[in-house]
């Protein structure tokens, strides 16, 4: 076994540890420090895999601003110092459905693809080609309706966020 | 091999690296120890830097308060900090009580972690960085990140209410001033056409300050916001929240928090200098590299100049001028320079001069509507929009003083 394996494998069981933390710990504001430490373990993973694009954008918007913005929620939310409340509640059925579904959706997904049991090929010199990335994001034969899919999708949580945000008018 | 005097850094790692190899140690591992060993180095020297810097600073603060700054220990002073780092290594911690221990601990090391994490990508000399990451101005932006997560754990884990207003002032103020520095960052991104450092420090053969002002502009205020100086220093706002965020800290992990925040003040002033004023360029810093660690270091000192005149001349901001400032001037004024600066630059690409002056022109034009505009919002008087609102209201039971 290789080092880089032996890394993979000890930054692996980081993130899947910390990930079950996540959801097992009874004070939710730790569950939100153990989320960054999980999405910390999957930045060093991309890091790895010498995706460094990935690993720092993973760092900038799910460490710098997704999980900042939970931790906040989390710190606003009512007894959230309290380790003596229940760990389940009445909807677990569904979540557990939900999260079966769609761990089994992917499993079904990535069997089905090619290069699934394949050993993957080294990188060409100088890494990832970050102008073929960015310009398969935005060409009609790439990746554009998925690209601006999402900005919509991000265009209407904003506008949401402004209404929820504003104060109701006195008549 | 090229002589030692050109760029002596190298020669020496080459050096060792010839010695690990003839010890019979396998290519992987002489990297490793390399590696590890310039890593500790490159920190190792931020971190001692810092207490030249803490001299420099109350020194020059010193001055422009009319007073003389450390005086005393050594000749000007100057030995003054190895005094006050002594004193900081022996005094007690002291955990209040109810801390959340894991977060209280890690706040300190991962604030000055965040900063020496810039340092990673900084190109000192033309051959001479930490790692030539591709991506490296994201790296730049993502240790934002972690310092914001750093204030945040110190403000929650030491269970103190001023503690955690000061924490939620300051990653308000981080995540708010991070938007127009992303967007102005973009625009050496669009001028150069890569995320790497050192090829953005290789395309100013005219210095970005003069091709992209605005970008500078904003650049400049947004990384002062985020290094929580004054006049943005209302995260630690003494009149108000005592201390903020670092209130409960003593001993060396207060130091932490402080060497975080001189490192980053001239942090700024490298990355300031390196994106904007064309790094380590220089006659002659080619042919003799180590003259471009010369040249950053002296375009270093004249904008952290500004940072400490910054600090020691402007009143603090208030929370509502602070996200004012942010959001209707400097975001509206990012994006507008990012869209006039790819739709001058892209046409103009093949002559150079021309493009230099036409951005400078269009540059300057959006810069006076723009603080043309703010100066006039700022000296209108706001009109009053309702009846005040006390946050607290007496009690029903209590009797309110009868007034004469």
């Amino acid at each position: 076994m290789s080092g880089l394996q032996i890394i993979f494998l000890v930054l692996g069981a980081l993130t899947l540890a910390s990930a079950v933390m996540v959801v097992t710990t009874r004070k939710i504001m730790h569950a939100a420090l153990w989320l960054v430490l999980a999405l910390g373990g999957v930045a060093a993973i991309f890091a790895t895999l010498e995706a460094s694009f990935f690993a720092a954008m993973q760092v900038v918007v799910y460490i710098g601003a997704i999980s900042i913005l939970i931790i906040f929620a989390v710190m606003l939310t009512r007894r959230v110092m309290d380790d003596t409340s229940a760990q389940l509640n009445k909807n677990w059925p569904a979540a557990f459905l939900a999260s079966a579904l769609s761990l089994g959706g992917l499993v079904y997904l990535l069997s089905n693809w090619s290069g699934f049991l394949s050993t993957a090929q080294a990188l060409p010199d100088g890494g990832e080609n970050l102008i073929q990335f960015g310009t398969a994001l935005v060409s009609p034969s790439g990746f554009v309706v998925p690209f601006e899919v999402a900005s919509i999708l991000l265009v209407a949580a904003l506008i949401g966020g402004i209404l929820v945000a504003s104060e109701p008018k006195e008549k | 091999m090229t002589p030692w005097y050109q760029d002596p850094v190298n020669f020496i790692a080459e050096w060792l690296r010839a010695l690990l190899t003839s010890w019979g140690l396998a290519p992987e591992a002489v990297n490793f120890i390399l590696t590890v060993l310039g890593a500790g180095i490159l920190a190792l020297l931020g971190m001692l830097w810092v207490i030249f810097l803490i001299w420099y600073e109350r020194k020059l603060i010193g001055r422009i308060q009319d007073r003389f700054g450390p005086n005393r220990v050594g000749p000007w002073g100057i030995f003054q900090p190895f005094a006050d780092m002594l004193k900081i290594f022996v005094k007690e911690y002291i955990t209040p009580a109810g801390a959340d221990l894991v977060p209280y601990n890690l706040a300190p090391i991962l604030s000055v972690g965040s900063v020496l994490l810039i340092w990673a990508v900084i190109p000192f000399t033309m051959t001479i960085m930490g790692v030539n990451l591709n991506v490296g101005l994201l790296l730049i932006i993502g240790a934002g990140g972690f310092s914001a997560l750093a204030i945040l754990l110190a403000g929650w884990g030491s269970n103190n209410k001023y503690a955690m207003l000061g924490g939620f002032r300051a990653i308000a103020l981080l995540i708010s001033y991070e938007v127009p520095m992303v967007v102005s960052l973009l625009i050496p991104v669009v001028l150069t056409g890569s995320l790497g450092v050192n090829d953005i420090v290789k395309a100013q053969s005219v210095p970005f300050l003069l091709t992209a002002p605005v970008a500078a502009f904003i650049f400049f205020i947004s990384s002062v916001a985020e290094s929580g100086r004054a006049p943005f220093d209302l995260v630690e706002a003494e009149s108000e929240i005592v201390a903020g965020f670092n209130i409960e800290y003593s001993g060396l992990k207060f130091g932490m928090f402080y060497v975080a925040e001189f490192l980053h003040a001239f942090t700024i002033s490298l990355l300031f200098s390196t994106l904007f004023l064309g790094g380590w360029r220089g006659p002659w810093a080619e042919q003799y590299p180590m003259l471009g660690f010369v040249y950053l270091v002296i375009k270093s000192f004249l904008v952290y100049f500004v940072v400490i005149l910054f600090r020691g001349s402007l009143p603090r901001f208030r929370i509502d001028q602070m996200m004012n400032l942010n959001w209707k001037l400097l975001t509206p004024m990012a994006l507008v320079s990012l869209i006039i600066t790819a739709l001058v630059a892209q046409p103009l690409a093949s002559l150079p001069v021309v493009r230099a002056v036409a951005l400078f022109l269009t540059n300057a034009a959006v810069m006076i509507i723009f603080l043309g505009w703010a100066g006039r919002q700022s000296s209108r008087k706001r009109p009053i929009v309702g009846k005040p609102r006390p946050l607290a209201v007496p009690h029903s039971d209590e009797k309110l003083p009868v007034e004469p």
